[in-house]
């Protein structure tokens, strides 16, 4: 079936099956594959976009689903070849070790900040529970949200 | 921002990850990531059953379903169907039985993912049941069915002892005794990248795998052994790992791949495990059993020490004997005892897959030895600082294993900076600030990590540099970067070494076909022994630019220095740039390598050659010493951290940044494991099959920590530094325990402590106070 969506800033139509998971969608029919599948059943994150400016689960969600959205993934945070702040903190504050938590973990992080420009350190770790990470300990990963929260407004995010 | 520019690295300094900017651009290609249109899947059908006599293997009902291209039986493999490093007993496709759940028994290889479902669905094998065998206990005993035909000790892996003083009479001489019998669980890794890769045949003849693993170069052996085929008909690449954390030293999808691209020439093929298959198959960190008898004088010197511990290999040795060997080497921990008996053991059963695991058998005696201390400490009233101060280890001093310990060794310094940090003076009044219904407690735990493979196996490394004739600097890391920094940390050696801006450098990683072998990403070596390599080959590289550039200059070899992207001749101020240069240079002129191999220990604390060869003893140990600060629910028994605090001896550290990575990381894990990670299966069949009942710690479960090194250079180590990698798992299981057994006067003396085991302990104990 064909299904219209804007994804990363720019319309797309695709002709998918109508079973089609979206992360099979994104990764293996349009390339996307910045969004990872740690575990295929919702507990892991890693699989995490924007759907309507709010975090869904990529794994868990059909094609169809996505019809008439507005969908972001990691790969539309980014300006051109350029990190957003949010992502620069990540790297700087040391956020990242193996990486493949890492979009998963931006994708709710951005959602966070776009509601909640300022938030604790625990509404950080709240904001993040449900997205594993089994590098970090966590600890630089709230470190970097909370930098780009402090030097944000708006910015931070976009 | 682009992190990689303008920035000359300095050794102690944080210098950015050179994989953290395509890692949040969603960028890195993980080997999961390979997709194209004519991509084939190849899947396994797994056992079912713990232990069984294959009698039929039936593929046609497979073989007919749409989109199926080959089922491949272990009849197809002209090789040795045999993996494994030391013992190879792992079938990569089951010939007479399986011994697990999760052994493989059919490759299906199909066009689609929904087609190989059907496939492997489609297969049915058909049995003779055997009688399987869960305990270690059962398998030792006369009668039971042995797992592995050819082993000539049976059901009993590999059994190692080290004895030292007269044990007998040690506990004769001591005032105090304590006894204790422990149990920790298997633990699973729980990377997130799930085991992954493809591979294909090409026109040449060979097999090129891309492909999650810690180990390219053993793999090609293994596949090839396995396989039937010419190793130099193997090659592999290791893009970085999604995390491994040991669970991809050796063999997964590999050789699988192999043989699917073996039958489909010409075809990509592709197979990742679901995250169930991965639990299911993938080896985990063993379960123990774990007998100490310690026993000290009355001023606190441990006297004797009795241990004996058994591991739960499960079907295969996959490094089951060399976890057990690191066990029995650290059995006694970082300490002076005079008399020491300690054996280990390991045993094969039809339980989930034993296999490496940060700190390779050494978290499980970690957890018994520290929580013994802590034992003794209660029983002579000696404070459990004070006690392991007492008697850790200093140069010069023979360990608990016996070994005459010539290495640089912080122990005592990491107790000393604990001794003197606010957190550890400030514990009496923050335990007296519990809540109601609540109790705080406080533990310590001091701890070791050998580093490398032991005295007989080369710990070997390679490095490779290449000045391309663009000027840009090539690294072939030969080391798998699984997510530690091994691989950013080499182009920030090789900057300081060569006075050059990272970016002047282009990073490779590992490749078997230009890469140059350098061991396994395991056992804390990966930056020493591969660091120490690329000294060398950068000190080569530096010294063959000065001549070649004073060559073309017409100038002499001393007054030549190297600057960014060029060398200078000082006295005229003429410079060359490194293009330049490159292009006034032979192909094999600008391409230098350095072999490094890491010092083993001249002693003899065994004279068993069988122990030797599995890792036993170890030249440099890196120490830690932690202080979990808990609070216990007294209502419902659950156990939160709230601080924690780590000082660390790995040598110097060269990027503090990546050093409090390994240090967080390695304590969130170990926090998992002493909280609320238990892998557990019924009569093999594993129950914590995924992420909804095999709980690893989020965001909320793991505190701010604080990190400390005690930086003493390690002689030997380049720029000073020895591993970090392990270190930091030891600690967190025994000082969570022991703040537990602080808060509410009781010992768990299984792991992990759950809030059933907690209250429990507490219920127990009231009425035992009650009666």
């Amino acid at each position: 079936m064909n299904i219209k969506f804007q994804l990363n800033n720019r319309p797309i139509t695709v002709n998918v099956p109508p079973d089609r998971r979206v992360i099979d969608l994104l990764r293996d029919d349009l390339g996307l594959t910045g969004t990872k599948e740690g575990c295929g059943s919702g507990e892991c994150g890693a699989c995490s976009i924007l759907v309507n400016g709010t975090t869904r689960l990529s794994c868990l969600m059909l094609a169809p689903q996505l019809n008439g959205c507005i969908v972001e993934t990691i790969e539309g945070l980014t300006h051109g070849d350029d990190m957003n702040h949010l992502q620069e903190a990540f790297v700087k504050h040391g956020a990242v070790q193996c990486g493949f938590c890492t979009p998963g973990m931006i994708i709710t992080a951005t959602d966070l900040l776009r509601k909640n420009p300022h938030p604790s350190r625990d509404e950080i770790r709240q904001g993040i529970s449900g997205n594993l990470c089994r590098c970090t300990g966590y600890q630089k990963i709230v470190d970097a949200i909370d930098a780009a929260a402090e030097n944000s407004d708006d910015e931070a995010v976009r | 921002m682009d992190n990689r520019k303008n920035i000359i690295p300095r050794i102690g300094v944080t210098f950015p990850r050179q994989d953290a900017c395509s890692k949040v651009m969603g960028r890195e290609k993980f080997s999961s990531d390979f997709y194209s249109s004519d991509m084939l899947y190849a899947g396994v059908k797994r056992a079912g059953i713990p232990h069984g006599r294959i009698r039929n293997i039936s593929t046609e009902s497979a073989l007919s379903t749409e989109g199926v291209i080959a089922v491949l039986t272990f009849k197809d493999i002209t090789g040795s169907n045999r993996q494994g490093v030391i013992r190879k007993d792992q079938p990569v496709l089951a010939d007479d039985r399986v011994r697990h759940c999760g052994d493989a028994v059919a490759l299906v290889i199909a066009e689609s993912p929904e087609s190989l479902k059907q496939g492997i669905d489609s297969v049915t094998v058909d049995y003779e049941p055997l009688e399987a065998i869960f305990s270690t206990e059962r398998a030792l005993e006369d009668g039971a069915v042995i797992i592995h035909d050819d082993n000539p000790t049976g059901n009993l892996l590999l059994k190692g002892s080290l004895e030292r003083g007269n044990i007998t009479r040690g506990f004769e001489e001591c005032n105090h005794i304590v006894k204790g019998s422990f149990y920790v669980p298997m633990q699973e890794h729980a990377y997130l990248e799930t085991e992954a890769g493809w591979a294909i045949m090409k026109d040449d003849g060979r097999v090129y795998i891309t492909a999650a693993t810690q180990t390219p170069f053993r793999d090609r052996m293994e596949i090839a052994h396995a396989t039937g085929i010419e190793m130099e008909r193997v090659a592999i690449k290791a893009p970085f790992c999604g995390g491994a954390f040991g669970g991809k030293d050796g063999i997964s999808v590999q050789s699988l791949l192999c043989l699917a691209a073996l039958k489909c020439p010409g075809r990509p093929v592709k197979m990742w495990w679901s995250r169930e298959e991965s639990f299911l198959a993938s080896p985990k960190r063993h379960s123990a059993m774990l007998e100490y008898r310690l026993g000290a004088k009355s001023d606190g010197t441990l006297h004797a020490l009795e241990a004996e511990i058994t591991y739960d290999t499960g079907p295969y040795d996959h490094l089951g004997g060399a976890v057990m060997a690191l066990g029995l080497e650290h059995a006694g921990g970082p300490y002076r005892i005079s008399n020491t008996s300690l054996k280990t053991r390991a045993v094969y059963t039809n339980n989930p897959l034993g296999g490496a695991f940060r700190a390779f058998g050494v978290a499980q005696v970690a957890a018994a030895v520290e929580q013994m201390i802590d034992m003794l400490s209660t029983d002579t009233g000696i404070s459990p600082l004070k006690i392991r101060e007492i008697n850790c280890v200093r140069k010069g001093d023979i360990n608990s294993a016996g070994m005459t310990i010539v290495t640089s060794t912080g122990i005592s310094d990491c107790l000393e900076r604990i001794k003197s940090d606010p957190m550890y003076r400030q514990s009496k009044t923050w335990k007296s600030n519990a809540s109601l219904f609540k109790k705080r407690g406080v533990g310590l735990a001091a701890v070791m990590q050998g580093m490398g493979y032991g005295p007989v196996v080369p710990d070997v490394a390679h490095a490779k540099i290449e000045l391309l004739k663009d000027g840009i600097i090539r690294i072939y890391s030969g080391v798998t970067d699984m997510g530690q920094g091994n691989s950013s940390t080499y182009v920030q050696i090789a900057g300081e070494m060569l006075n050059q801006g990272a970016e002047q450098f282009e990073l490779l990683q590992p490749d078997t076909d230009k890469s140059l072998p350098s061991g396994s990403a395991t056992a804390s070596r990966t930056t020493y022994t591969f660091g120490n390599a690329l000294i060398g080959a950068c000190e080569i590289f530096r010294e063959r630019l000065l001549v070649r550039a004073a060559d073309m200059l017409m100038v002499t070899g001393q007054e030549m220095a190297i600057l960014p992207g060029r060398v200078r001749h000082l006295p005229s101020g003429r410079e060359l740039g490194l293009a330049q240069l490159a292009s006034f240079l032979s192909d094999s002129e600008r391409c230098v390598s350095h072999r490094f191999r890491m010092p083993v220990s001249e002693d003899r604390p065994t004279g068993d050659e069988m122990l030797r060869l599995h890792g036993i003893p170890h030249a440099i140990f890196s120490y830690a010493a932690h202080l979990a600060f808990v609070e216990v629910d007294l209502l419902t028994g659950g156990v939160e951290v709230l601080k924690y605090l780590a000082v660390t001896d790995c040598g110097r550290i060269i990027n503090p940044q990546l050093y409090e990575q390994q240090i967080q990381g390695g304590i969130s894990q170990a926090m998992g494991y002493a909280l609320s990670e238990e892998f557990l299966s019924n009569e093999g069949v594993v129950r914590s099959a995924d992420f909804s009942t095999y709980i690893i710690p989020t965001s909320l479960d793991i505190p701010d920590m604080v990190s400390l090194p005690v930086e003493i250079p390690e002689s030997t180590g380049p720029l000073g530094l020895k591993g970090v990698g392990e270190i930091s798992t030891n600690g967190p299981l025994p000082a969570i325990a022991n703040a537990v057994y602080d808060a509410v006067g009781e010992r768990i003396f299984q792991s992990p402590l759950t809030s059933e085991r907690v209250l429990t302990a507490i219920e127990s104990s009231k009425r035992n106070g009650d009666a």
